[in-house]
This record gives structure tokens, sequence and C-alpha cells, in this order.
């Protein structure tokens, strides 16, 4: 208690220690400790009266009591202004009144700015090292993985999304055999090889572009030296704290060694030991893949050749000899066709072959067979013997499309044996009518039950399309033979067998069931937008009793509206007016049935009777077309076709042309005012995948999967 | 509690910081002028704050002495940010002069201040850790060496759960560091709530979401259900100010104005 001189209590005193306590003890005061805040109190209203009272008046307690204020954190400016005016309350005994508030108010400020610096220095402080600490630790990082980057066994390169290289490890650049320096600021992208997979620079392209993180491969590189180095290659994304792509990284594993023994071992495999060339199943591998997926109009050669009177080399120079022999042959072989691009290889004993992925027809195949015999000619020196060699070829030059590995074989194999048979020393080239005469004598009927059972037959589709907008409005089914030893064949080298050894009727049958089916799939599918199926009715087929009960039952089996089959009638099937299946015929249209007829123009053909018979269409023969091709601009061909055109139509009859080839030839045939066209303009026999396709694609989509 | 950043954590200047921002409201300096910019926005829109942090000092300084009372020597300060009002060691002392203080927070600027602040006191230790992965927290040399004797040990979750979201999952934390907890040990924590004052809770979480750790209030039940495992001490979960108020006439009339919720349970 503060007790003025003369003794008397100061009510005017006690009144500023109470208010003074009251003060404290609020806003911040209610968080200060009691056993703080107590002492607090009593020492600054004692210091405050002490100032207030004493003489002569020092000033020093009040900024002391100030000061104390704000070491106890009672930094709210609020609190000032509620202790001035508690102070300027309490009448001072003279006139100190202003300066000892005014002390109070400068001892507080200097504490407040005191304060102020030192937490703000604090802080700043508490800032600096934790930055430090945190630089540290990154360095620290840093230098932790520079180690690993630098002492890794795997080469690792980073390098920007444009793909120039940054930095390399000393690992990388020994795999390259370069430095530093020659790597900084090398391209990615020049890094090709071309034994690069395929595909793999377009996932490089979406891992640049942020569309995947990362991606493993197997790939090759070029070093420094011009060695080839294969690599275990793993490139990752680096993005930034935005997720934006910012850089790549590369990891290399050299497999260069792994590489290098696995293509010995596949060399052993696939290597005939003897002359180092490609032996039979390497051959055979390489055909096959022909065949895996052929591009549209894909064609091949292959030739066959073996050396005339080689046993007889054999037998008196010795094996030695003869193995010397079949050593140089293969090495001329090689030197003479291999730079061509073409698989030159031993298939066994004197036996060779080329085999050309890809040609552009038959005249590429003669001229290999003419250069591969051009090298055979000049003699071998074999020991001090000079011998002249001479050897048959057997050439098969196809569209992929026509045939399979194997009957390819087959054929090459009959070329082959037809060359040696017209004389020794020559090539032959594969003729298919020959061919299908050589294959017709193999019995082949006999084979066409068993053929059926075992599934061996498939039908293609060819596209009819209207001439006014190019619409495929129907298709044809046309019946292959996946012959086990001939390959694919087509009707033309079955059919006529089958129709003189009646198998025409159970063969015919499955070709109508299997193309119902077909027709239904896409009816059931795509509904108005599929295409009616025109199936070819044999003469045999047209007179037989079963007929009508065979359609019935097959268009009830397969649930096929009628009016979606057309059966074709080849113009030697058409019935006389008395004829007794022209019953069926009838009743075939009754059931909803159309006929048309096949390769109109080609036979003997009363006209008067197509006006008594039940077709609603004729299919003028692909000869007409094609013989304007051959002959080059023609109006009295185009005027025969004009007239059977105008015929047809007073008949009442839709007429379509085959064999059209070209835009020209359908731009005339639209003007003759022919209705629809078949050939290859407006596509090939395909499988019914490509027909769903081109049906999804008409319809405006672009997907296309599988058939049906 | 934070968002990744190359910067180092909390030393980026413009971004409010949660820890300086509280030593805003308490009248400190130890703020930069973002951190005063969001103080004031934030006190502007809710002028209680300043008070309610105060009360949550005073609640940590009730509780630290109560506990040190019972004859807790340990304490683990979770979230201890800028220990500059009050701090946990001094409080302690008061009562139990031999009270040993490890400070842990995730803020580098923080836990350098606090380093600063006690580093010639054997007793006491600064980490820096983050809660969410309480695991990686006790391992901590001084940690581990805090639990080692198997002693009671105070932990304190003081204003600190409210930075945890939902999905990091507060009370998993809770349970994982109480398992670590000898018998006996206490967990004292207060929580920003979304009673008392619902009107302004949900603006205030928006303006913590530019701050370096976004605001999750949550309601009573949910921060009575963090004691799972303690029991809570009378007078249980309460406003800031009711719990064990050393003048009970200082409560005043409406302690749901300070919103905050806090308790103390032990660990049986």
């Amino acid at each position: 208690m503060s007790v003025p001189a003369g003794g008397r209590v100061d009510a005017a005193a006690v009144r500023f220690r109470d208010s003074w306590s009251r003060l404290l003890r609020q806003g911040h005061g209610a968080a200060v400790s009691p056993g703080v805040l107590g002492p607090l109190v009593y020492r600054t209203a004692e210091l405050l009266s002490r100032a207030h009272g004493e003489d002569p008046f020092d000033p020093g307690p009040a900024e002391r009591a100030g000061a104390l204020l704000v070491d106890a954190q009672f930094t709210d400016p609020v609190v000032l202004a509620h202790a001035v005016e508690l102070l300027q309350q309490w009448p001072a005994p003279d006139d100190r009144g202003p300066a000892l508030t005014g002390a109070f108010a400068a001892g507080w400020s200097a504490a407040l700015r005191d304060r102020t610096l030192r937490e703000q220095e604090a802080i700043r402080r508490a800032v600096d090292l934790a930055r430090r600490e945190a630089e540290r630790a990154l360095y620290a990082s840093e230098a932790r993985f520079r180690a690993m980057f630098e002492r890794a066994a795997i080469g690792i390169g980073f390098a920007d999304l444009e793909g120039n290289l940054l930095v390399v490890n000393s690992t990388l650049q020994d795999m390259f055999a370069a430095t530093a320096e020659d790597m900084r600021g090398l391209n990615v992208e020049s890094l090709v090889h071309p034994e690069d997979s395929s595909g793999v620079w377009e996932t490089y392209h979406e891992l640049v572009q942020g569309e995947r993180e990362n991606f493993q491969c197997d790939k090759p590189y070029y070093r420094r030296d011009g060695e080839v180095i294969w690599t275990h290659l793993t490139v990752s994304l680096i993005r930034d704290e935005q997720d934006t792509p910012r850089y790549q990284v590369a990891m290399l594993e050299d497999i260069t060694d792994q590489h290098r023994l696995q293509e010995r071992l596949r060399h052993q495999a696939t290597h005939d030991p003897l002359t180092g060339l490609p032996n039979r199943t390497a051959f055979f591998e390489r055909l096959e893949a022909l065949f895996d997926d052929p591009g549209p109009g894909a064609r091949f050669g292959l030739c066959s050749l073996d050396l005339d009177g080689f046993k007889n080399i054999n037998n008196s120079l010795g094996h030695e000899a003869g193995d010397q022999l079949l050593g140089a042959v293969a090495d001329r072989l090689h030197s003479g066709v291999a730079p061509l691009g073409h698989l030159v290889a031993r298939l066994g004993g004197d036996e060779f072959a080329v085999l050309m992925e890809r040609s552009r027809g038959p005249q590429e195949g003669i001229a290999v067979a003419q250069r591969v015999l051009g090298t055979l000619a000049p003699p071998f020196l074999i020991g001090d013997q000079q011998l002249v060699v001479r050897a048959s070829m057997g050439v098969v030059e196809q569209p992929v499309s026509a045939t399979t590995a194997s009957a390819a074989m087959r054929s090459v194999d009959l070329t082959l044996y037809r060359a040696k048979k017209e004389g020794r020393g020559r090539w032959t080239l594969f003729d298919p009518q020959r061919n299908a005469v050589a294959v017709s004598q193999y019995a082949m009927s006999v084979r066409i039950p068993m053929a059926l059972d075992r599934g061996e037959f498939f039908l293609d589709y060819q596209p009819l399309c209207a001439l006014d907008d190019g619409a495929m409005v129907a298709v044809e089914a046309l019946v292959r033979w996946r012959h086990p030893e001939l390959g694919v064949l087509g009707p033309d080298e079955f059919i006529m067998t089958a129709e003189d050894s009646g198998l025409i009727i159970p063969l015919g049958r499955w070709v109508l069931l299997h193309a119902c089916e077909q027709a239904a799939r896409w009816a059931d599918r795509f509904g108005d937008a599929a295409p009616r199926m025109n199936v070819n009715l044999a003469v045999r087929q047209a007179r037989n009793a079963g007929l009508i009960a065979d359609i019935d039952r097959i268009l009830r089996s397969s649930d096929l509206d009628p009016g979606r089959l057309q059966l074709e009638i080849t113009e030697s099937a058409m019935l006389g007016p008395r004829d007794p299946a022209l019953q069926a015929l009838h009743e075939l249209v009754g059931m909803g049935v159309s006929l048309t007829v096949d390769d109109f123009g080609t036979g003997w053909s009363n006209l008067a009777y197509l006006r008594d018979l039940p077709v609603s269409g004729l299919k003028i023969d692909g000869s007409f077309v094609s013989e304007l091709h051959a002959s080059g601009e023609d109006p009295v061909g185009w005027r025969i076709i004009g007239g059977m055109v105008s015929l047809a139509h007073s008949l009442g009859l839709s007429v379509t042309a085959e064999g059209v080839e070209t835009a020209a030839d359908a731009q005339r045939l639209r003007a003759i005012g022919c209705d629809c066209a078949q050939g290859w303009y407006y596509g090939r026999p395909v499988r019914p995948g490509e027909i769903t396709r081109r049906i999804v694609e008409a319809a405006g989509g672009t997907r296309a999967d599988g058939e049906g | 509690m934070t968002r990744r950043r190359w910067v180092p954590e909390g030393t980026d200047q413009d971004v409010p910081n949660v820890a300086r921002v509280y030593d805003c409201y308490l009248g400190g300096s130890h703020n930069f002028a973002a951190d005063r910019e969001l103080a004031r926005e934030a006190v502007e829109m809710w002028p209680d704050l300043p008070l309610i942090m105060r009360a949550n000092r005073a609640f940590l300084r009730r509780a630290v002495q109560f506990l040190a009372g019972e004859g807790i020597t340990r304490f683990l300060d979770i979230g201890s940010g800028l220990p500059t009002f009050g701090p946990v060691h001094e409080v302690a002392r008061v009562v139990q002069p031999e009270a040993r203080v490890v400070y842990v927070d995730i803020d580098p600027v923080a836990v350098q201040h606090s380093r600063l602040l006690v580093a010639d006191d054997p007793l006491c230790a600064v980490v820096e850790a983050d809660m969410r992965d309480p695991a990686g927290l006790l391992a901590r040399p001084a940690v581990a060496e805090l639990l080692r004797p198997r002693e009671p040990v105070a932990a304190l979750l003081l204003a600190v759960l409210h930075f945890v979201t939902d999905e990091e999952d507060p009370a998993r934390i809770v349970r994982e560091l109480s398992a670590a907890l000898p018998a006996g040990s206490a967990l004292a924590l207060s929580h920003g709530s979304r009673e008392g004052r619902p009107d302004v809770v949900e603006k205030h979480e928006d303006l913590y979401a530019r701050a370096s750790a976004p605001l999750t209030m949550r309601t009573r039940e949910e921060i009575v259900a963090l004691f799972e495992g303690f029991r809570l001490l009378e007078p249980g979960v309460v406003y800031l100010p009711e719990w064990r108020p050393q003048d009970p006439a200082a409560v005043g009339p409406h302690p749901e104005l300070f919103s905050g919720l806090a308790g103390v349970g032990l660990k049986p």
C-alpha cells in the first residue's frame, strides 16, 4: 500500500490500485498464471505509486512498470490506452501527472519495440536455420543420389522432354564408348537402330507427351565406335510438383552378351552348319510369317532349286567334294540374291530355296530365277576340278491371299518337278491351270466327303454394289477348300469335279446352310443394312428332288428371311418351259427366295425363255467387261452390254455386271443404266469379318469387331 | 498438415503459417506480414479469436500444472508450435522442477525457434516430426528416450488435431500414440469445435485453406470419441475456460463463445 506523507490512507491511491488490478486481470491477463499475475499487479502498482508520490519526481519506476507489462506479454495497445487513462484519473500532488504518464508509456513502448525486434530476429533466425537445415538435408540427399547415379552398374541418363541428353553417368558413357561431352546435347531420338522393336518410338512419344509414366523394352544402340550394344531399357517420366512432365530418365542395362548368346542359339537352331544358310525350319518360319497378316494385295515369290546330277558328283568325286560344292553354291546364291533382300535357305541335300517376301508380279519372280541361274553359270573350282553345275528351278509368284505356306511349297515342288521333266537347267513358272489339272488328277472328288467332315471348306464373300450410290446390296458366297496338302483351293479347282461326281449335292447343301447362317447373323445385327446373300446353285442341285425340302429346312434352321436369299443359276442350267425342274424354281420363288441368271452371255441362251422363268435378275459374265479392257476403247463391246441391259430391263430384270475392275468401268456401266456391279473395284472375296467391317463403316461407325 | 513443395517447409514467408498466426493472436511478433494478414482477417470475422487462443494457453497451463501435481514429470507436447508464451517446461516446473519436455512439431521454423529457446536445457528436446505418422514420431530418439523408463507421460495435443483432416484419421493417430504410452499416462487435448459459434466456423475454415495447414473443426461427439481408451477426468470435455478454472467466477456467462473444447484423460 502506498502511504503518502502524513500516514493517511489516500482514497485516490486505493481506487487506482483496484482499477489497475482489474485492468491487468482481464484480456491477456486471464491467460496468465495467477502465481505470476498477482506479483506483477503488486509490483507495477508499487512502481507507479513511487513515481506518483516520491519527491523529487523520478520517471524511472514508471518506465520500469511499463516495461514489466510488456515482459509479461501485455503487448495489446488497448492495455496501454487504459493504463494511461487510469494514471490520468489519479491526481498527482504537483504537475508531474503528464510526465509520469509519459514515462510509463515510453517505458512500455521501448520495451515493446525491443521485444518486437527481438522476436522478429528470433523468428528470422529460426527461418534461416530451418532453411539451412533443409538445404543441408537436400545436399546430403543429393550427394547420396549423385553417388548412386555415378556408381550405378546400369547406365543412367537424364534428358529433357525434347530428348536432349542433359547428364549421363559414367556407366552409360562406357556403354556407348563416349565421353560425357560426346553425349551431352545428343538427342535421344537420333539413337535409332534398324532392329528397334516396332512401336518403341510411338511408346516413347506417349511418354514424353505425358500419356504414360514409363516403359521398358530391349533396344539396340550404336556405340560411338560403331559397335552395337543391346540393352534392356527402362524410361520413366519425371514430373514437377505441379505434376507437369519435366524430364525423362533412362536406365540401360547391358544385355549384349545375353543377346549374342540368344542369337547364337537361335542361329544354330535355324541354320545349316555346312553352308551357314538358314535351314528348312527357318525358311518355313519366314514363309509362314508372310501369311500371318498380309497387307491387301501383297504378293510373294518362292523359288525351289536343285542341282542337276548332284548325286553323280557326290558319287564320282566323293562326299567331301560334294560338300565343298554345296558350300560354294550357297555362297554364290547368297551373294547373288541376299543383297536384293531375299532369303536364301538350304532345305536339305542339294535343295535350295529363295523366298521373296515382297513381289510386284511374276516378272519379279522370273528375274530372281534368272539371276540365280546366272550366278551358278560360271564353273566351280572344287579341289583341282572345274565343275560346271546346272540347276532346275520352280518358281511360284502369287498373291499371298491366294494360297497358304504349305500349298505354296507344294506348288513350287510340282513346278520344279515340271522344270526337271521338261529338260534341266531351266526355270519354270507355276501355272495355276496346270496346277489345277494336276490337282484334279489327285482324285479330289473322293476327298470331298472327308473334307466336309473335317471342316476343310469355308466361305468367302464378295460384295455386289449398287452402281448409283456404291452401297453394298448383296454378297456372293464363294466356297474355298483349305486342302491339307494343296493349300487353299478356289471353286474353279474343285466344283466341276464335285458336279461330275454328284458330291455337289452335300457340298451345295453345306454352302447354303453356312451362307444362310451368316446372312441371318448380319440381318440380326444390322437389320436392313445387312446385305442380301447370293448363293450359286449348280445344275445338278436344281434338278435334285430334295432341293425344296433342303432349302426350306435351311431357311428355318438359320432363321433367315427367304427374301434375303438369292440363288444364282448358271445360264447352262436354264430350263426349258416343259422341264419338270421348272416347278421347283417356281416353288422357290413362292417361298420368297429370288433367282438370278449367272454367267449370262456365255452359253446358249434362249432369250425367249427368260420371259417364262421366275428369275428377277441376271448377271453379265465378267468376260464382257474384262475383254473391253484388253481391247482398249471398244464401242461395239459397250453397245453389246448396253443391249443386254436394256433387254433385261424390258423384261423387268435387274442387271449386275461382273468383273468390274476400275472406276471407269463403273462410270460407263452406270451411264448405260446397269443396276449393280461386282468385281475387284468393289471388293474381292473376303472373310466375313471384313464384310462386317464394311457394313459398320457404311453405317457411319468405324468399329470393326469379330466375324459375324 | 502441409502441402508438398520444394521450398523447405515453413520457410516460405508468403504462405501464412499456422504456428505464426497463432503467435499473432497472442500478441507476439514471431510472425510475418502474410501471417498477420491472415490473423487480421480472421479476427475481423471472429473478434473473440485472441481470447480463445489465450483461453487455450490458459487451459494448457492448468492442465500441465494439474498433471504435474498428480506426479507426472514427463511431457510430450505434440504440435508445440512457437512456445513463446508460457512454454510447457516453464509451466510444469512451477510444480515439478525436474520436469522433462519433448516438443514436437512438423514446422521446421517452429522447431528451430524452440531449439533456440531450450538450447541450454538438458531436460528439454525438440523434434521435427509429422504426427500423422505416429510410428515415425515415436521412433525419434528424444521421444523414445522420454518413454523408455515406462514412467507416466502426459501427451499434449493442444489445438493441433483440427489441422488433421478426416481422411488422415485423427482417431487413428491418438490410438497409435496412446498404445505407446505407459499405464498412468495422460492425454490433454483441445480442439476447435463446430459448437458455440456455428455461424463463423465454416468461414474460418475457408480462410485457413490458404494457410500452411487447413482446418477441420469437429463436433463434441467426435472430440469426445478421441479419448477412446482413456478415462476422462472431471469435468469431461468442456469449453476451454470451464476446465477446472482456478477462479470459477472467471469462467464468465458465455463459455460457449470460446468454442474450443478441451479435456484430460488418464490411461488406466
